[in-house]
């Protein structure tokens, strides 16, 4: 399955970029993880405390543990800090 | 409804104003402006980085709630993304009801999950560094209120 994969804030600046274009056969945002950690140093780096990160999928928020079944766009982020 | 995300600036009174304008049936009108705070007096700039489409969405969602919840006649939010000076106007909340209760508490209700739900995130600019934002345990907090 194809996806567009998003990253923010300091994610973005240690992954070194805002989007990659990936296929994968992840089933969850868990396994996903998993997949994007093997890539690089950089994103094993990034992806090495869950609990400081977000996820949401086709612009919705949600968790770790949720599916990726018709999702076509994947973001991470830090805990946001608006208003 | 108004959601605006822009990087121009913004007259919060002039809003105010507009907003008003449009009302028909409020008696109340509660406006919040967000300013950029200067901890310290070392900050150059703020720069503010969102997630086009995210953004609106999640804020459009948040501000029909409010509508529901508290009876509001109208809602508008304006917020801000880009690099920003102490004292401008990052944001602004105005929410217009037929009591002031329901206005105050639903500009506050926004506040709150606009600081936590809003794809945001501020980083702080100074001469020696540039830091993130880190989002307070607080703030996660009070969305537990409503």
């Amino acid at each position: 399955m194809r996806l567009t994969v998003l990253y923010f804030a300091w994610l973005r600046e240690r992954i070194g970029a805002p989007r990659e274009d990936i296929e994968t056969e992840a089933a969850t945002v868990s396994d996903l993880v998993s997949d994007l950690s093997a890539r690089s140093e950089g994103h094993a780096l990034a992806f090495a405390d869950l609990t400081s990160l977000r996820v949401a999928l086709d612009q919705e928020l949600t968790d770790f543990a949720a599916s990726l079944e018709g999702v076509r766009e994947v973001a991470f982020f830090p805990p946001m800090t608006g208003g | 409804m108004a959601v605006r995300v822009q990087a121009a600036a913004f007259d919060a009174g002039a809003e105010a104003n507009g907003f008003a304008a449009g009302l028909a049936q409020a008696g109340a009108l509660v406006t919040f402006t967000g300013l950029v705070r200067d901890n310290g007096g070392t900050l150059q700039a703020m720069e503010i980085e969102h997630y086009p489409g995210m953004t609106e969405r999640a804020i459009a969602a948040m501000v029909a709630e409010a509508i529901t919840r508290f009876s509001l006649e109208d809602a508008l939010v304006i917020h801000r993304f880009g690099r920003l000076l102490a004292q401008e106007p990052i944001m602004m909340v105005a929410t217009a009801a037929r009591h002031r209760g329901d206005a105050f508490a639903a500009a506050e209700f926004l506040m709150d999950y606009l600081k936590s739900r809003a794809p945001f995130w501020k980083k702080e600019i100074s001469a020696e560094s540039a830091d993130w934002v880190v989002a307070r345990a607080s703030d996660e907090d009070a969305l537990a209120r409503w």
